[in-house]
């Protein structure tokens, strides 16, 4: 469909192709746009944690979509990152069960800590804050997730502990 | 009767594992329909037996919902798991994936059978990485036991699944907002009829459960639909994970019987935290109408108990606040939530959504108008029932149930422009 | 679903339907009005803006008509206070964050929330917080946005998906925050794009020439048919006054349905080019002097006359004249001995005509093309020639037809289709393997040219979807009739087509390309289709043995023409020309001696033959400008001033009705003869041109719509060629190179494109500088500037 047909495997390197083909071959073969949401994400971690334009279409061009269908994924669902973000991603829950269980401290402590509020980076890069909704972990609440990981049963002490233990 | 169906392993070493499921007699069932070649019609009337009714919230008899499936239609079927747990106050379907991922597998390779699908699809939230990675394990180890993929012990049958992993959605939750979302696009609700049954997955009819519910599904085969009924009350079959969080002291998710009262469910859970006295209970996920918390110490945990309250059991997700917290900002939070939350599809809850949290808002931060409070009353009447899906409604009920209790404190904070709790 | 007929209550109103209709299609059969925002009948149901709900009884909740099923026995009250409630509470919330910018929006007086709002809005709103505002993005030269006023019916994003086949707009970000547009800065280069601005509900997305230009109030309708290409399609015009200020689709179900291609509905803009021919003028000593009316007739007249032997004049008409125009433009040349006559000026191989004593169509009606089973297209590119038969192709496609596409050069489908791509000189031996694939037999020359054909999968399966289909076509698009070898394919597609027993259709190139046959604007048929008396020359024998003198209608040399330099330079060297045109241009004015003004489609009546041979009348809705004349009177004036006998007509109709008679018993048939032996004339191993004539440079009156010459399918003037191929040439990307072509030669930029088959350079025609150059397919020579 594009003027020119770039050879796909040129598109990515070969790790992240092969993780997106992991994707690919669970759905029907007619339908590797299932697999738009996986590549996106495999891609965003392959580019320190956001998608770029020029990322999403290239995810369009390796899965036959029309780009606009990627750009309508990546901008719906909230784990998709199209700024840049911090070496760690914080995400705090401010979700009823935690606030009840005081997570506007470990929030307040959070940004004084580390200067920044909702939505901004550190200027080194290392960090990033950002305010999301019910994480399916109310039972450790107050919690947050950095990366993959769920921190729960948070107090400003623990915050600080965690966050020396990051590299 | 605790831990007795979703949660048999959870007092077992790295309970995640085959040998230790299989240790509890897990895939017997599997392997016993599967070598007697057990009617499918049979095992549908089994779980209709059962009682057990959806566990994501609509509570709707699952054997009811896969007898909706043509099952000699020719071409692909599939079933579909919805672990996407998002309803705030839920966090049980994580620890079934967690800790007992293989029964989730042997349920969902079970439903195949029941209906005729040969695919099947989890559908896990993208944050849930550690269940996620668990649920993959296992399934490897299923896939090297034999119990995935062809023929599976010789028996003609055949079953292959595999994970999808959401990207942050609330809505993914709802389940045709869930199969567009396998397709690899938004996650917007389809208009139904027609539903999954018919037209589902890819186009093709698909049944699609809560974790909970296909998790459920070994169990009520092996001891039988009869069993798992008894173990609850009338119109609310078995035993079910409530997650229970808030301001009390052990919080977490509990098996119990349905039809427990909540008293003993908030006693499990250490009572309140600090000493402190019990203002209300949202009792199944935050779009559950709120109860005060005297009420609620009188009701049993079963869905017709709930609904006598006026609210619904929903997920089992319980949410116990006490009187420090101002019933306004709890709402304000809700209402932000729904308003984040809205996939922006159809006009009620795009531009509804948002009128609620900033007239709640306004209200909260002292700015508040005498009329706002019969302006929440209409336009969450205006949003219920007007919806493409029950998001709408999920985000009027609170409304609806904060106003019928706590109208009070809501006029109180228009009048006096702060709260009537001391710590608001 | 069932073809059960129910019946249901509306309202206390019986009603029947067929089991499974949609309520609101009901509803609206019976003319009762449901509101609505997202609803289409040409689109998918998405059931997303909830202005349609109902009250049903029985049921709790209200439902959106439009997604209700209606069954037997159902009662459905619209106005019930339920109804009207839920139907005031949508557009309560879609007001809220609705900009109250009505005085300036180029919606005002022709909006349907503005409408729906006056009968079920509130005179205040409650809602008193700020209003949602979005930033617009720059989506090209036809359609302006304002997307602040989306209410998010996705009407744009569905017909990009369903109708155009291309997804270029969407609704991204979610919630209240959901935004539709190509959130990207990118421009929409769907050729059926314009249909957004109807579809659009609100005034978000409006016509940007149109824009700030008038208020809808202001302006009159009058019916139109599009003069482009051959669909005719059916058209409302907007005008102010004596100006057309926009163009709007006319619903037909069987031709347009309602849509209109970008063409039909920007091409208005070129009515008032800057170089509109007002006056009539004459050539003195270099010199252009506007004169008379009387003395430019008199002269032009009189020169005609002069010549003498009628066989040396040639007379070339443009395919997009009306009916009338191009049946006196022949009768008064051949009154004068002249009957070298042709239309078919994009055209190079004419040996069929010998043979061809019929008028030749599309072979099938427009409708029946949705039905279509399989198709082999050869030589055509129909998105980008006649965008809406295009569509209806694709429709075929998407209900499962098997579609096939030989080609040289890979088509962007926005659709399933099988492709054969190969050189120019290689198409001929392609179909000839198709043709040999479905078993057709030949004596003779023919039998060799079968015998050395090799078929492939490609061909095999083309054959057998042909013969499998119930309901196939072998359709000959406008790159097989500009190809050097248009007969041979012609009649190997004919005999391709007799043996699978498919439909033999030709794609008319132009509005009135079946009209100019009837009535008898070809060298070989004369008016009532039938074979001529005295064949004349046809339009490139015309022009490879010059004439002394031409007489030019509506068409502009170089540009409209097959071979543009041949053009150029026989019309240069005859003694006259005179040039009945609506435009000035450098190249007319350097050939011609005499200008004539003549009106264009809107300010003239007259007859238009679509492709399925359906005649259809357009009033002139516009006065013509200037002092331009309807072309059938200066015809008629010439007729007088020649003497010739019945020239005196009063009207068009009476011309129509001459015409109708004439072809009373006259029949459309795609003849499909016998396998004729033909010799190959482009054989070559060289370096091909291979070349289309861009959408937006068939005509003249396209090639002056502002507005579409800034989109992408105004074409550019470049040499696109296959990397490998620029490699070979030692080329790259970023060089100018110099371009060969039958001894002319321009430098173009080059560009690089896979879809060029190696061994070929593309270069279009129709464009200001390429048409210096040769006919569209032959041998160039390509060398870094």
């Amino acid at each position: 469909m594009t003027v020119t047909d770039k050879d796909k495997t040129e598109l990515f390197s070969p790790q992240v192709c092969e993780e997106i083909d992991r994707w690919i071959a669970k759905y029907p073969s007619e339908w590797k746009q299932s697999a738009v949401m996986g590549a996106l994400m495999v891609v965003q971690e392959d580019n320190g944690g956001w998608l770029t334009t020029e990322l999403m279409d290239r995810v369009a061009s390796y899965l036959d979509m029309a780009p606009i269908a990627v750009y309508e994924v990546a901008t719906f669902y909230s784990m998709y990152e199209l700024k840049p973000v911090g070496k760690h991603k914080i995400c705090v829950c401010t979700n009823v069960s935690c606030m009840t269980n005081k997570s506007d401290l470990i929030v307040e402590h959070l940004e004084k800590k580390l200067g920044i509020s909702f939505g901004e980076v550190t200027e080194d890069g290392r960090f990033s804050l950002k305010e999301v909704e019910c994480l399916g972990a109310c039972g450790g609440a107050p919690m947050m997730q950095i990366g993959k990981q769920y921190y729960e049963n948070l107090t400003p002490e623990i915050v600080d502990a965690i966050l020396e233990g990051l590299e | 009767m605790v831990n007795e169906v979703c949660l048999r392993t959870l007092d077992l070493e790295r309970p995640w594992l085959m040998e230790q499921y299989q240790s509890r007699g897990g895939y017997q069932v599997l392997k016993q329909v599967l070598s007697e070649k057990r009617a499918p019609e049979e095992i549908i009337e089994e779980v209709k037996k059962s009682g057990l009714r959806g566990r994501g919230g609509a509570g709707f008899p699952t054997g009811l919902k896969w007898s909706f499936i043509s099952r000699n239609a020719p071409g692909q079927k599939y079933v579909v798991c919805n672990s996407d747990e998002g309803e705030p106050g839920t966090f049980k379907d994580r620890d079934i994936l967690r800790y007992n991922p293989h029964q989730l597998i042997e349920g969902m390779i079970l439903a195949g059978y029941a209906i005729g699908a040969t695919r099947g699809y989890n559908y896990i939230r993208g944050e849930f990485w550690e269940p996620y990675e668990r649920f993959e394990q296992a399934l490897r180890e299923a896939r090297e036991a034999g119990f995935l993929g062809e023929n599976l012990l010789g028996s003609g049958f055949d079953f292959e699944l595999h994970t999808h992993l959401g990207g942050g959605a609330y809505i993914c939750g709802e389940e045709t907002a869930l199969l567009e979302s396998i397709e690899g696009k938004k996650g917007q609700p389809r208009y139904k009829p027609p539903f999954p049954a018919h037209f589902g997955l890819y186009g093709r009819p698909t049944i699609i459960n809560n974790t909970e519910s296909l998790a459920s599904i070994p169990m009520i085969l092996e001891k039988g639909g009869e069993w798992f009924a008894d173990i609850g009350v009338k119109n609310s079959g078995g035993s079910k994970l409530f997650s229970i969080s808030g301001n009390i002291k052990n919080p977490g998710v509990f098996e119990i019987p349905m039809g427990t009262p909540f008293s003993e469910l908030l006693e499990m859970a250490g009572g309140m935290k600090d000493g402190s006295k019990i203002k209300a209970v949202i009792p199944g996920g935050s779009s559950a109408p709120v109860i005060p918390g005297d009420q609620m110490m009188d009701l049993t945990m079963d869905y017709d108990s709930i609904a006598s309250a006026g609210s619904m059991l929903g997920s089992g997700a319980v949410i116990v606040l006490d009187d420090t917290n101002c019933m306004v900002k709890i709402l304000e939070r809700m209402s932000y939530f729904y308003h984040e939350e809205s996939c922006g599809q159809c006009t009620p809850c795009r531009e509804g959504t948002g009128w609620l949290y900033r007239v709640v808002h306004r209200i909260e931060s002292g700015m508040g108008r005498q009329e706002d409070l019969d302006l929440l009353d209409d336009v969450a009447d205006k949003i219920s029932g007007k919806t493409i899906c029950a998001l709408g409604d999920a985000a009027a009920m609170p409304v609806q149930g904060m106003l019928r209790h706590y109208r009070d404190e809501f006029q109180y904070h228009i009048d006096h422009k702060r709260c009537m709790v001391g710590a608001g | 679903m069932t073809d059960k007929l129910v019946t249901i209550e509306v309202n206390g109103q019986q009603l029947q339907a067929e089991a499974g209709t949609m309520l609101i299609e009901v509803t609206d059969a019976a003319g009762i009005n449901i509101p609505r925002f997202c609803y289409h009948k040409k689109l998918s149901v998405a059931a997303n803006c909830r202005m349609c709900l109902v009250e049903v009884e029985k049921v709790p909740k209200p439902l959106p008509a439009c997604a209700t099923p209606v069954n037997d026995g159902m009662k459905v009250f619209t106005r019930s206070p339920k109804a009207l409630a839920a139907q005031k509470g949508t557009m309560e919330f879609l007001l809220i964050n609705h900009p109250l910018d009505c005085p300036i929006c180029d919606q005002g007086g022709e909006c349907e929330l503005q409408d729906v709002a006056i009968g079920y809005g509130r005179d205040l709103s409650r809602y008193s917080e700020g209003k949602r505002v979005v930033a617009d993005k720059n989506i090209g030269p036809l359609i302006a946005t304002d997307m602040t006023r989306c209410i998010h019916c996705t009407r744009c994003v569905r017909f990009g998906e369903e109708i155009a086949g291309i997804r270029e707009m969407g609704a991204t970000g979610r919630g209240e925050h959901m935004v539709i547009g190509t959130y990207i800065e990118k421009s929409v280069d769907s050729e059926l794009s314009g249909n957004v601005i109807d579809l659009c509900p609100v005034g978000a997305l409006t016509s940007k020439p149109f824009r700030f230009n008038a208020r809808a109030w202001e302006l009159t309708q009058v019916e139109a048919i599009a003069p482009h290409d051959s669909l005719g399609s059916n058209l409302n015009l907007h005008l102010r006054g004596n100006k057309v200020m926009r163009v709007h689709p006319k619903d037909n179900e069987s031709i347009n349905e309602t849509w209109i291609s970008d063409r039909d509905r920007f091409s208005y803009e070129g009515l008032y080019s800057s170089d509109r021919l007002t006056s009539p003028m004459l050539k003195k000593g270099g010199e252009w002097k506007t004169v008379s009316w009387e003395m430019a007739l008199e002269m032009a007249a009189s020169s005609l006359k002069e010549i003498g032997d009628g066989d040396q004049i040639g007379t070339l008409l443009s395919p997009t004249s009306t009916l009338e125009e191009l049946y006196l433009a022949q009768k008064l040349m051949r009154g004068l001995g002249c009957n070298n006559i042709d239309s078919r000026l994009r055209q190079g191989d004419f040996r069929l005509d010998a043979n061809q004593k019929s008028v030749q169509w599309l072979g099938t009606g427009l409708a029946e093309i949705d039905q279509m089973q399989a198709a082999l297209v050869v030589g055509g590119n129909i998105r980008k020639e006649q965008p809406i038969l295009a569509h209806r192709l694709r429709k075929a496609a998407l209900a499962g037809a098997k579609l096939h596409y030989l080609n040289p050069i890979r088509l962007d489908l926005n659709h399933n289709g099988e492709q054969d791509v190969c050189t120019p000189s290689e198409m001929v031996g392609r179909l000839v393997a198709v043709a040999k694939a479905a078993g057709v037999r030949a004596s003779g020359g023919a039998a060799s040219l079968l015998k050395s054909a090799k078929t492939d999968a490609f061909a095999k399966q083309a054959a057998d979807d042909l013969k499998a289909a119930d309901g196939a076509m072998v359709l000959l698009g406008g790159l097989a009739q500009a190809h050097p070898d248009y007969a041979l394919l012609y009649t190997i597609a004919a005999a391709l087509a007799k043996t699978t027993g498919a439909q033999l259709s030709i794609l008319p190139a132009a509005a009135n390309s079946v009209g100019a046959q009837l009535a008898g604007a070809v060298p070989h048929l004369q008016a009532g289709g039938t074979s001529a008396e005295h064949a004349g020359l046809d339009s490139v024998k015309m022009l490879k043995t010059p004439r002394k003198g031409y007489l030019l209608m509506g068409v502009e040399p170089g540009r409209d023409f097959w071979n543009g330099s041949l053009s150029m330079s026989a019309l240069q060297s005859a003694d006259m020309v005179v040039a009945i045109s609506a435009f000035r241009s450098p190249e007319l004015e350097a050939c011609a001696d005499i200008l004539l003004p003549m009106a264009i489609f809107t300010e003239t009546s007259g007859t238009y033959v679509n492709a399925e041979g359906r005649w259809q009348q357009s009033r002139g809705a516009a006065r013509p400008q200037g002092e331009s004349r309807p072309a059938w009177k200066i015809l008629r004036v010439l007729g007088n001033l020649t003497d010739q006998p019945d020239f005196d007509y009063v009207d068009s109709q009476q011309i129509h009705d001459e015409i109708k008679q004439l072809c009373a018993s006259s029949t459309l048939d795609n003849q499909q003869a016998e396998l004729q032996d033909l010799e190959q004339q482009l054989n070559s191993d060289a370096l091909l041109r291979g070349g289309d004539t861009p959408l937006y440079a068939c005509d003249a009156l396209v090639r002056r719509a502002t507005a579409l010459q800034q989109t992408l399918d105004a074409g550019s003037e470049t040499i696109c060629l296959h990397p490998q191929e620029a490699a070979r040439l030692g080329l790259d990307d970023s060089d100018t190179a110099l371009v060969k072509q039958n001894g002319n030669q321009i430098d173009l930029p080059l560009q690089l494109d896979e879809r060029i088959p190696q061994g070929c350079v593309w270069i279009s025609t129709g464009l200001a500088r390429t048409s210096t150059l040769g006919q569209p397919f032959g041998e160039v020579t390509v060398e870094k500037a």
